[in-house]
Protein backbone atom coordinates (compact mmCIF):
# COMPACT_ATOMS: atom_id res chain seq x y z
CA UNK A 1 0.00 0.00 0.00
CA UNK A 2 1.85 2.94 -1.50
CA UNK A 3 -0.37 5.31 -0.85
CA UNK A 4 -0.65 4.18 3.26
CA UNK A 5 2.58 4.38 3.48
CA UNK A 6 2.76 8.57 1.96
CA UNK A 7 0.02 9.36 4.45
CA UNK A 8 1.24 7.32 7.39
CA UNK A 9 4.96 9.26 6.82
CA UNK A 10 2.95 12.56 6.85
CA UNK A 11 0.57 12.11 10.20
CA UNK A 12 3.29 10.56 11.76
CA UNK A 13 6.08 13.36 11.31
CA UNK A 14 2.99 15.37 11.84
CA UNK A 15 2.06 14.43 15.25
CA UNK A 16 5.42 14.25 16.20
CA UNK A 17 5.91 17.99 14.90
CA UNK A 18 2.80 19.09 16.69
CA UNK A 19 3.92 17.35 19.88
CA UNK A 20 7.42 19.18 20.10
CA UNK A 21 5.89 21.94 19.35
CA UNK A 22 3.53 21.92 22.13
CA UNK A 23 6.33 20.97 24.51
CA UNK A 24 8.10 23.60 23.35
CA UNK A 25 4.78 26.29 23.94
CA UNK A 26 4.73 24.81 27.11
CA UNK A 27 8.15 25.01 28.27
CA UNK A 28 8.38 28.65 26.78
CA UNK A 29 5.63 29.40 29.37
CA UNK A 30 6.89 27.45 31.86
CA UNK A 31 10.41 28.19 31.84
CA UNK A 32 9.67 31.83 31.05
CA UNK A 33 12.72 34.22 32.74
CA UNK A 34 11.19 37.78 32.96
CA UNK A 35 12.93 40.41 30.42
CA UNK A 36 13.18 43.66 30.72
CA UNK A 37 10.70 45.15 27.79
CA UNK A 38 12.80 47.63 26.82
CA UNK A 39 14.81 44.86 25.05
CA UNK A 40 12.93 43.36 22.83
CA UNK A 41 11.26 46.94 21.40
CA UNK A 42 15.58 47.85 21.03
CA UNK A 43 15.72 44.71 19.63
CA UNK A 44 13.59 45.59 17.05
CA UNK A 45 15.42 49.02 15.92
CA UNK A 46 18.51 47.06 15.82
CA UNK A 47 20.04 45.80 12.34
CA UNK A 48 19.28 41.91 13.38
CA UNK A 49 21.87 40.78 11.10
CA UNK A 50 23.81 39.39 14.14
CA UNK A 51 26.96 40.95 12.52
CA UNK A 52 28.99 41.55 15.82
CA UNK A 53 30.38 44.67 14.70
CA UNK A 54 29.36 45.77 18.34
CA UNK A 55 31.26 43.51 20.16
CA UNK A 56 28.49 41.78 21.69
CA UNK A 57 27.27 38.21 20.75
CA UNK A 58 24.97 38.70 18.46
CA UNK A 59 21.47 41.29 18.53
CA UNK A 60 20.00 40.28 21.67
CA UNK A 61 23.55 40.57 23.81
CA UNK A 62 23.57 44.13 22.10
CA UNK A 63 20.20 45.15 22.85
CA UNK A 64 20.82 43.35 26.71
CA UNK A 65 23.81 45.84 27.05
CA UNK A 66 21.81 48.69 25.86
CA UNK A 67 19.25 48.47 28.25
CA UNK A 68 22.01 47.72 31.22
CA UNK A 69 23.63 51.49 29.76
CA UNK A 70 26.92 48.96 29.19
CA UNK A 71 26.59 50.56 25.48
CA UNK A 72 25.91 53.51 23.79
CA UNK A 73 22.64 53.60 22.28
CA UNK A 74 24.36 54.29 18.52
CA UNK A 75 26.25 50.70 19.56
CA UNK A 76 24.59 49.40 15.87
CA UNK A 77 26.49 51.10 13.50
CA UNK A 78 24.34 49.16 10.16
CA UNK A 79 20.90 50.24 11.97
CA UNK A 80 21.94 54.23 10.99
CA UNK A 81 20.96 56.99 12.33
CA UNK A 82 16.98 56.48 12.35
CA UNK A 83 17.06 53.94 14.54
CA UNK A 84 19.52 54.97 16.82
CA UNK A 85 17.17 57.58 18.09
CA UNK A 86 14.09 55.63 18.24
CA UNK A 87 15.98 53.62 20.58
CA UNK A 88 17.29 56.84 22.52
CA UNK A 89 13.51 57.56 22.56
CA UNK A 90 12.60 54.01 24.08
CA UNK A 91 15.60 54.53 26.74
CA UNK A 92 14.55 58.16 27.68
CA UNK A 93 17.45 59.94 26.38
CA UNK A 94 17.64 62.35 23.53
CA UNK A 95 18.03 61.72 20.64
CA UNK A 96 22.23 62.08 19.44
CA UNK A 97 23.06 65.18 17.24
CA UNK A 98 22.95 64.36 13.82
CA UNK A 99 26.57 65.84 13.52
CA UNK A 100 29.18 63.77 12.68
CA UNK A 101 32.67 63.94 14.82
CA UNK A 102 35.94 62.54 13.92
CA UNK A 103 39.48 62.28 16.13
CA UNK A 104 41.71 65.25 16.09
CA UNK A 105 45.48 64.65 17.40
CA UNK A 106 46.30 67.68 19.32
CA UNK A 107 49.75 67.38 18.62
CA UNK A 108 51.78 68.93 15.38
CA UNK A 109 55.39 68.79 17.08
CA UNK A 110 57.45 65.69 15.26
CA UNK A 111 59.90 66.75 14.13
CA UNK A 112 59.69 70.37 15.53
CA UNK A 113 59.79 69.03 18.94
CA UNK A 114 63.32 68.90 20.97
CA UNK A 115 63.99 65.34 22.06
CA UNK A 116 66.18 64.44 25.22
CA UNK A 117 67.32 61.33 24.04
CA UNK A 118 67.12 58.34 21.01
CA UNK A 119 64.86 56.02 21.95
CA UNK A 120 65.19 52.84 20.31
CA UNK A 121 63.44 49.89 22.61
CA UNK A 122 60.14 48.58 21.48
CA UNK A 123 58.63 51.05 18.45
CA UNK A 124 55.37 51.88 20.84
CA UNK A 125 53.86 54.89 22.11
CA UNK A 126 53.08 52.83 25.80
CA UNK A 127 56.58 51.37 25.76
CA UNK A 128 58.36 54.70 24.87
CA UNK A 129 56.15 56.71 27.52
CA UNK A 130 57.78 54.45 30.36
CA UNK A 131 61.37 54.58 29.59
CA UNK A 132 62.27 58.03 31.64
CA UNK A 133 58.83 59.77 30.83
CA UNK A 134 59.62 58.96 27.04
CA UNK A 135 62.04 61.06 24.76
CA UNK A 136 60.92 64.32 23.95
CA UNK A 137 61.54 67.26 25.74
CA UNK A 138 57.63 68.25 25.74
CA UNK A 139 55.67 66.31 28.57
CA UNK A 140 52.50 67.02 26.33
CA UNK A 141 53.21 65.78 22.58
CA UNK A 142 52.95 63.39 20.61
CA UNK A 143 56.08 60.47 20.01
CA UNK A 144 54.72 59.37 16.66
CA UNK A 145 55.36 55.48 17.06
CA UNK A 146 51.88 54.89 15.79
CA UNK A 147 50.14 53.29 18.83
CA UNK A 148 47.15 54.67 17.52
CA UNK A 149 47.82 53.97 13.87
CA UNK A 150 47.53 50.18 15.08
CA UNK A 151 44.81 50.74 16.78
CA UNK A 152 42.40 51.67 13.69
CA UNK A 153 40.73 49.61 12.35
CA UNK A 154 39.90 51.94 9.08
CA UNK A 155 42.80 53.01 8.37
CA UNK A 156 42.25 56.39 9.18
CA UNK A 157 45.21 57.21 11.37
CA UNK A 158 48.88 57.53 10.09
CA UNK A 159 52.08 59.39 11.02
CA UNK A 160 52.25 62.58 9.29
CA UNK A 161 55.07 63.78 7.31
CA UNK A 162 56.30 65.63 10.05
CA UNK A 163 56.57 62.80 12.69
CA UNK A 164 53.29 63.08 14.93
CA UNK A 165 49.95 61.34 14.20
CA UNK A 166 47.42 62.45 12.21
CA UNK A 167 43.68 61.73 11.41
CA UNK A 168 42.33 61.26 8.16
CA UNK A 169 38.63 62.55 8.51
CA UNK A 170 37.43 61.36 5.59
CA UNK A 171 37.65 57.67 6.82
CA UNK A 172 37.63 58.37 10.50
CA UNK A 173 34.34 56.79 12.30
CA UNK A 174 35.15 58.25 15.49
CA UNK A 175 34.83 54.69 17.49
CA UNK A 176 37.52 55.84 19.45
CA UNK A 177 40.15 53.39 19.37
CA UNK A 178 42.72 55.50 19.06
CA UNK A 179 41.88 58.23 21.88
CA UNK A 180 42.28 54.54 24.30
CA UNK A 181 45.40 53.55 22.40
CA UNK A 182 47.30 57.57 23.10
CA UNK A 183 49.02 56.84 26.17
CA UNK A 184 49.19 60.84 26.50
CA UNK A 185 45.42 61.22 26.23
CA UNK A 186 46.44 63.95 23.04
CA UNK A 187 43.32 62.69 20.81
CA UNK A 188 39.85 64.06 20.98
CA UNK A 189 36.77 64.65 19.21
CA UNK A 190 36.10 67.14 17.48
CA UNK A 191 32.79 68.25 14.82
CA UNK A 192 33.98 66.99 11.48
CA UNK A 193 32.97 70.42 10.34
CA UNK A 194 35.50 72.04 12.42
CA UNK A 195 37.43 74.43 10.20
CA UNK A 196 40.59 75.21 12.38
CA UNK A 197 42.37 72.79 15.47
CA UNK A 198 44.71 73.79 17.90
CA UNK A 199 47.47 71.54 16.89
CA UNK A 200 49.10 71.25 20.57
CA UNK A 201 48.38 70.28 24.20
CA UNK A 202 50.96 71.55 26.10
CA UNK A 203 49.83 73.50 29.33
CA UNK A 204 53.14 75.44 30.29
CA UNK A 205 53.33 78.80 29.29
CA UNK A 206 55.69 81.40 27.51
CA UNK A 207 59.25 80.56 27.43
CA UNK A 208 58.69 76.57 29.34
CA UNK A 209 56.82 76.07 26.49
CA UNK A 210 58.68 77.79 23.70
CA UNK A 211 61.95 75.96 24.70
CA UNK A 212 60.78 72.19 23.56
CA UNK A 213 58.83 72.93 20.79
CA UNK A 214 59.14 75.19 17.89
CA UNK A 215 55.57 74.86 17.38
CA UNK A 216 53.85 75.24 20.62
CA UNK A 217 50.97 76.74 21.90
CA UNK A 218 52.73 79.18 25.11
CA UNK A 219 49.78 80.73 25.76
CA UNK A 220 50.04 84.39 24.43
CA UNK A 221 46.49 85.02 23.95
CA UNK A 222 46.79 86.77 20.15
CA UNK A 223 44.38 84.39 18.91
CA UNK A 224 41.79 85.50 21.48
CA UNK A 225 42.48 89.12 21.01
CA UNK A 226 42.03 88.33 17.21
CA UNK A 227 38.82 86.58 17.28
CA UNK A 228 35.62 88.26 16.74
CA UNK A 229 33.29 85.72 17.24
CA UNK A 230 34.51 85.23 21.07
CA UNK A 231 36.03 81.16 20.28
CA UNK A 232 38.96 80.90 21.54
CA UNK A 233 40.48 81.30 24.28
CA UNK A 234 43.37 80.28 26.43
CA UNK A 235 42.92 77.87 29.17
CA UNK A 236 45.51 76.33 31.61
CA UNK A 237 48.31 78.04 29.12
CA UNK A 238 47.00 76.29 25.73
CA UNK A 239 44.29 77.97 23.32
CA UNK A 240 41.03 75.61 23.09
CA UNK A 241 38.44 76.13 20.42
CA UNK A 242 34.57 76.82 21.21
CA UNK A 243 33.00 74.86 17.71
CA UNK A 244 29.93 75.91 18.77
CA UNK A 245 31.08 79.86 17.86
CA UNK A 246 33.99 79.19 15.61
CA UNK A 247 32.81 80.10 11.91
CA UNK A 248 35.95 78.92 10.34
CA UNK A 249 37.69 82.68 9.37
CA UNK A 250 41.11 81.61 9.99
CA UNK A 251 42.11 84.94 11.77
CA UNK A 252 43.86 82.64 14.41
CA UNK A 253 45.92 80.94 12.61
CA UNK A 254 47.30 84.18 10.46
CA UNK A 255 48.30 85.70 13.83
CA UNK A 256 49.82 83.14 16.02
CA UNK A 257 53.55 83.13 15.95
CA UNK A 258 54.13 79.23 16.89
CA UNK A 259 51.89 77.83 14.07
CA UNK A 260 50.38 76.27 16.68
CA UNK A 261 46.73 76.55 14.98
CA UNK A 262 46.12 74.05 12.35
CA UNK A 263 45.60 75.00 9.00
CA UNK A 264 49.18 76.62 9.29
CA UNK A 265 49.02 79.81 7.29
CA UNK A 266 51.53 80.10 5.61
CA UNK A 267 54.02 83.49 5.39
CA UNK A 268 52.69 85.19 2.49
CA UNK A 269 49.29 85.47 4.21
CA UNK A 270 50.53 86.54 7.27
CA UNK A 271 51.88 89.52 5.68
CA UNK A 272 48.91 90.34 3.89
CA UNK A 273 47.00 89.93 6.92
CA UNK A 274 50.20 92.15 8.53
CA UNK A 275 49.76 94.97 5.94
CA UNK A 276 45.80 94.43 5.91
CA UNK A 277 46.07 95.20 9.61
CA UNK A 278 48.70 97.89 9.35
CA UNK A 279 46.41 99.54 7.03
CA UNK A 280 43.27 99.40 8.90
CA UNK A 281 45.25 100.65 12.07
CA UNK A 282 46.76 103.91 10.15
CA UNK A 283 43.10 104.52 8.62
CA UNK A 284 41.47 104.46 12.27
CA UNK A 285 44.40 106.52 13.64
CA UNK A 286 44.10 109.25 10.34
CA UNK A 287 40.13 109.29 11.09
CA UNK A 288 40.97 109.66 14.98
CA UNK A 289 43.83 112.64 14.45
CA UNK A 290 40.74 114.04 11.36
CA UNK A 291 38.27 113.71 14.58
CA UNK A 292 40.66 114.84 16.85
CA UNK A 293 41.58 118.23 14.68
CA UNK A 294 38.07 118.97 14.14
CA UNK A 295 37.20 119.07 17.25
CA UNK A 296 39.86 121.55 18.80
CA UNK A 297 39.01 123.39 15.46
CA UNK A 298 35.35 124.06 16.36
CA UNK A 299 35.97 124.21 20.73
CA UNK A 300 37.56 127.22 19.84
CA UNK A 301 34.50 128.98 17.60
CA UNK A 302 31.81 127.58 20.41
CA UNK A 303 33.38 129.71 23.00
CA UNK A 304 34.49 132.61 20.27
CA UNK B 1 29.79 -8.66 31.07
CA UNK B 2 33.11 -7.78 30.50
CA UNK B 3 32.43 -7.93 26.78
CA UNK B 4 29.93 -5.68 27.04
CA UNK B 5 32.66 -3.10 28.68
CA UNK B 6 34.88 -3.97 26.07
CA UNK B 7 32.91 -3.34 23.44
CA UNK B 8 31.68 0.31 25.08
CA UNK B 9 35.32 0.86 25.58
CA UNK B 10 36.44 0.08 22.06
CA UNK B 11 33.43 2.73 21.01
CA UNK B 12 34.59 5.24 23.20
CA UNK B 13 38.38 5.19 22.00
CA UNK B 14 37.02 5.09 18.25
CA UNK B 15 34.98 7.81 19.15
CA UNK B 16 37.37 10.04 20.23
CA UNK B 17 40.68 9.55 18.91
CA UNK B 18 40.44 6.77 16.04
CA UNK B 19 37.40 7.96 14.64
CA UNK B 20 37.30 11.48 15.55
CA UNK B 21 34.49 13.57 14.37
CA UNK B 22 36.33 16.36 12.86
CA UNK B 23 39.79 14.74 12.08
CA UNK B 24 38.67 11.53 10.05
CA UNK B 25 34.68 12.05 9.82
CA UNK B 26 34.89 16.22 8.77
CA UNK B 27 31.49 16.22 10.46
CA UNK B 28 30.78 19.55 12.54
CA UNK B 29 33.72 21.22 10.95
CA UNK B 30 32.00 24.83 10.89
CA UNK B 31 31.86 25.35 14.37
CA UNK B 32 34.99 23.80 14.72
CA UNK B 33 36.50 26.64 12.27
CA UNK B 34 34.22 29.14 13.16
CA UNK B 35 34.54 28.90 17.05
CA UNK B 36 38.20 28.41 17.40
CA UNK B 37 39.43 31.67 17.88
CA UNK B 38 39.81 32.04 21.43
CA UNK B 39 40.68 28.89 23.63
CA UNK B 40 37.55 29.50 26.37
CA UNK B 41 34.63 29.90 23.95
CA UNK B 42 36.19 26.60 22.67
CA UNK B 43 35.53 25.12 25.45
CA UNK B 44 32.55 26.51 25.72
CA UNK B 45 31.38 25.34 22.33
CA UNK B 46 33.04 21.82 23.02
CA UNK B 47 30.99 21.20 26.48
CA UNK B 48 27.74 22.54 24.80
CA UNK B 49 28.34 20.03 22.10
CA UNK B 50 29.00 17.34 24.22
CA UNK B 51 25.57 18.31 26.23
CA UNK B 52 23.68 18.13 23.13
CA UNK B 53 25.33 15.20 21.10
CA UNK B 54 24.48 12.53 24.70
CA UNK B 55 21.11 14.47 24.79
CA UNK B 56 20.24 13.72 21.37
CA UNK B 57 21.93 10.21 21.18
CA UNK B 58 19.60 9.18 23.59
CA UNK B 59 16.44 10.74 22.23
CA UNK B 60 16.96 9.67 18.89
CA UNK B 61 17.24 6.52 19.82
CA UNK B 62 13.68 6.25 21.47
CA UNK B 63 12.34 8.14 18.35
CA UNK B 64 13.63 5.48 15.87
CA UNK B 65 13.13 2.39 18.55
CA UNK B 66 9.57 3.12 19.78
CA UNK B 67 8.00 5.72 16.79
CA UNK B 68 10.28 5.32 13.57
CA UNK B 69 10.55 1.43 13.22
CA UNK B 70 7.15 0.54 15.02
CA UNK B 71 5.64 2.32 11.51
CA UNK B 72 8.14 1.22 9.29
CA UNK B 73 9.48 5.09 8.33
CA UNK B 74 13.23 3.87 8.77
CA UNK B 75 13.84 5.75 5.77
CA UNK B 76 12.67 9.11 7.51
CA UNK B 77 15.28 9.37 9.76
CA UNK B 78 17.10 12.10 8.74
CA UNK B 79 14.05 14.30 8.80
CA UNK B 80 13.00 12.96 12.13
CA UNK B 81 15.87 13.31 13.84
CA UNK B 82 16.54 16.80 12.82
CA UNK B 83 12.68 17.61 14.09
CA UNK B 84 14.22 16.09 17.24
CA UNK B 85 17.81 17.92 17.74
CA UNK B 86 16.38 21.26 16.45
CA UNK B 87 13.44 20.96 19.82
CA UNK B 88 15.67 19.38 21.94
CA UNK B 89 17.97 22.57 21.40
CA UNK B 90 15.55 25.11 21.52
CA UNK B 91 14.44 23.17 24.91
CA UNK B 92 17.69 22.82 26.49
CA UNK B 93 18.02 26.46 25.75
CA UNK B 94 14.93 27.63 27.91
CA UNK B 95 15.60 25.21 30.29
CA UNK B 96 18.83 26.33 31.08
CA UNK B 97 17.88 30.02 31.30
CA UNK B 98 15.63 29.42 33.96
CA UNK B 99 17.15 26.24 36.40
CA UNK B 100 21.09 27.55 35.36
CA UNK B 101 21.00 30.57 34.24
CA UNK B 102 24.82 30.61 34.97
CA UNK B 103 25.73 28.01 32.32
CA UNK B 104 23.12 29.20 29.96
CA UNK B 105 25.76 32.53 29.89
CA UNK B 106 28.73 30.49 29.84
CA UNK B 107 27.27 28.79 26.68
CA UNK B 108 25.78 32.04 25.39
CA UNK B 109 25.01 31.58 21.82
CA UNK B 110 26.85 28.58 20.98
CA UNK B 111 23.91 26.72 22.26
CA UNK B 112 21.62 27.59 19.49
CA UNK B 113 24.21 27.35 17.05
CA UNK B 114 24.40 23.66 17.87
CA UNK B 115 20.93 23.06 16.01
CA UNK B 116 22.95 23.63 12.42
CA UNK B 117 26.05 21.41 13.83
CA UNK B 118 26.11 18.50 11.38
CA UNK B 119 28.23 16.08 14.10
CA UNK B 120 24.77 16.10 16.45
CA UNK B 121 22.93 14.86 13.25
CA UNK B 122 25.62 12.92 11.97
CA UNK B 123 26.21 11.35 16.13
CA UNK B 124 22.61 9.59 15.55
CA UNK B 125 22.59 8.73 12.08
CA UNK B 126 25.17 6.53 12.88
CA UNK B 127 23.72 5.60 15.71
CA UNK B 128 21.17 3.73 13.51
CA UNK B 129 23.44 2.66 10.72
CA UNK B 130 25.57 0.87 13.86
CA UNK B 131 22.58 -1.51 15.29
CA UNK B 132 23.93 0.30 18.67
CA UNK B 133 21.54 -0.48 21.63
CA UNK B 134 20.55 2.32 23.67
CA UNK B 135 24.00 1.93 26.24
CA UNK B 136 25.94 2.15 23.40
CA UNK B 137 24.12 4.98 21.58
CA UNK B 138 24.28 7.01 24.40
CA UNK B 139 28.03 6.11 25.00
CA UNK B 140 28.73 6.84 21.46
CA UNK B 141 26.98 10.19 21.37
CA UNK B 142 28.78 11.48 24.58
CA UNK B 143 32.83 10.03 23.69
CA UNK B 144 32.24 11.66 20.47
CA UNK B 145 31.42 15.15 21.55
CA UNK B 146 34.46 14.61 24.13
CA UNK B 147 35.84 13.78 20.73
CA UNK B 148 34.57 17.25 19.00
CA UNK B 149 35.66 18.93 22.56
CA UNK B 150 39.43 17.80 22.29
CA UNK B 151 39.83 18.42 18.83
CA UNK B 152 38.70 22.27 19.24
CA UNK B 153 40.34 22.85 22.23
CA UNK B 154 43.32 21.70 20.72
CA UNK B 155 42.65 23.91 17.32
CA UNK B 156 42.16 26.81 19.60
CA UNK B 157 45.64 26.65 21.43
CA UNK B 158 47.19 26.07 18.07
CA UNK B 159 45.49 28.80 16.66
CA UNK B 160 45.97 31.45 19.33
CA UNK B 161 49.37 31.04 18.75
CA UNK B 162 49.14 30.78 15.37
CA UNK B 163 48.35 34.52 15.53
CA UNK B 164 51.65 35.26 16.48
CA UNK B 165 53.50 33.48 13.54
CA UNK B 166 55.33 35.17 11.42
CA UNK B 167 53.53 33.93 8.16
CA UNK B 168 53.31 35.09 4.57
CA UNK B 169 50.37 37.52 4.14
CA UNK B 170 48.38 35.87 2.06
CA UNK B 171 48.28 32.70 4.30
CA UNK B 172 46.82 35.10 7.61
CA UNK B 173 43.63 34.14 9.60
CA UNK B 174 41.61 31.74 7.39
CA UNK B 175 44.00 29.75 5.33
CA UNK B 176 46.62 29.28 7.91
CA UNK B 177 43.91 27.90 10.06
CA UNK B 178 42.70 25.26 7.29
CA UNK B 179 46.34 24.24 6.95
CA UNK B 180 46.63 23.76 10.37
CA UNK B 181 43.10 21.92 10.74
CA UNK B 182 44.82 19.42 7.90
CA UNK B 183 47.86 19.02 9.57
CA UNK B 184 46.52 18.05 12.74
CA UNK B 185 44.23 15.38 11.49
CA UNK B 186 46.96 14.17 9.78
CA UNK B 187 48.31 13.63 13.05
CA UNK B 188 45.43 12.37 14.07
CA UNK B 189 45.58 9.78 11.54
CA UNK B 190 48.22 7.82 13.94
CA UNK B 191 45.58 6.71 16.18
CA UNK B 192 43.75 5.04 13.44
CA UNK B 193 45.66 1.64 14.18
CA UNK B 194 44.34 1.54 17.45
CA UNK B 195 42.31 -0.74 18.50
CA UNK B 196 40.49 -2.79 21.63
CA UNK B 197 41.25 -6.57 21.17
CA UNK B 198 38.14 -8.09 23.41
Amino acid sequence: MDVMNIVSAVVVLAVMGAVFGLILAVASKVFEVKKDPREEEILSHLAGANCGGCGFAGCGACAAAIVEGKAPVTACAPAGAENAAAIAAIMGMEAPSGERKVAFVRCNGGVHAGKRFEYRGVQDCIGASKVAAGPLDCSFGCFGLGSCVSACQFGAMSIGPNGSAVVDPEKCTDCGACMKACPRKLIVEVPASAKVHVACANLDKGKAAMSVCSSSCIGCGLCQKECRKDAIHVVNGVAVIDYAKCVGCKLCTKVCPRDAILPIATAEEKEKYKAVKKAQAEKAAAAAKAAAEKAAAEAPKAEG
Amino acid sequence: MSSGLINIFSIALGAILANNFIFSQFLGICPFLGVSKKLDTALGMGVAVTFVMGLASAVCYAVNEFILVKFNLEYMQTVAFILVIASLVQFIEMFLQKSMPALYTALGIYLPLITTNCAVLGVVLLNVQNNYNFIDSLVYGITGGLGFLLAIVLFAGVRERNVFADCPKCFEGFPIALVTAGLMALSFMGFSGLSVFG
